[in-house]
């Protein structure tokens, strides 16, 4: 059974958080091997992942965080 | 275009993170960039009447965290800032035989430039979420980048698991074309 483009695009979205089931994966790879437009989405997408997963953030700590916006606070209301 | 104003109140959760790390690329310093960043929101708020609104919020604060970067060069290339002994030995350096092997380049590394690069692509890629709509920013991160199961950011915004995958497809639909071509070469 041929799945649509959207259900395609959704599986693949989904594959990326290991969010899809074993029946879309498989549903998703037969749609990707007749469509070009979605294989080239799919390729994108999977990179994303791969650059967001390879990305350094340096998050700043919760704790630091609310000091900051207490000083802030302090700040303003002076 | 629209006027933009101020909402110092949100300044700390949109932007910390970003300045943070704009700051850390530039000196490499965590302390000294948190410092930086604290200082930024200060000056910010003390020189919000000036706003004109022809930038965007975060435009113009990073306007001013930039220039307080530049201070920090002066200070470190000024004559006293010369003088002060900065030495960064590796973390084994009291095991004393091996530290000049350690702080040695290895030359056969092609992973050299690895934690430069990649600081920059986390910085590409928080500047291409900044340009998403504030929903979409919000649940691209909370999957993404913090992990967070569908059900717990379901319940925490409110939405129906199809409607936060609709979320997500447009947000990484609009980041595949925002990220430059470089990074998916």
């Amino acid at each position: 059974m041929m799945i649509s483009c959207e259900k395609a695009a959704d599986f693949c979205n989904k594959k990326q958080y290991n969010e899809a089931t074993w029946v879309q994966r498989m549903q998703l790879s037969f749609h990707l091997m007749i469509c070009k437009a979605c294989s080239g989405f799919s390729s994108k997408n999977t990179k994303l992942t791969e650059l967001c997963s390879k990305a350094t953030f340096h998050a700043l700590p919760e704790a630091e965080k609310k000091k900051m916006k207490a000083r802030l606070q302090e700040a303003g209301s002076n | 275009m629209t006027a933009h104003s101020l909402h110092p109140e949100t300044w700390v959760d949109r932007y910390a993170d970003y300045l943070y790390n704009y700051t850390i690329t530039r000196l490499g310093d965590e302390e000294l960039a948190k410092d930086l960043v604290q200082e930024t929101f200060i000056a910010g708020l003390e020189s919000a009447p000036k706003f004109k609104g022809n930038a965007a919020e975060r435009t113009w604060l990073t306007a001013i965290l930039k220039r307080k970067i530049i201070d920090q060069y002066r200070k470190a290339n000024s004559k006293k800032g010369k003088a002060e002994v900065r030495m960064n030995f590796s973390e084994n350096a009291d095991r004393d035989e091996d530290w000049l092997e350690a702080m040695a380049a290895d030359p056969d590394s092609i992973r050299e430039n690895d934690s430069i690069e990649n600081v920059e692509l986390g910085l590409a890629i928080q500047d291409c979420i900044a340009g998403l709509p504030e929903k979409q920013a919000r649940v691209f991160e909370m999957k993404t980048m913090l992990g967070m199961e569908t059900e717990d950011i379901c319940k925490e915004l409110d939405i129906s698991p199809s409607n936060l995958w609709v979320i997500v497809h447009r947000a990484r639909s609009a980041l595949m074309s925002c990220l430059n071509d470089n990074w998916f070469r």
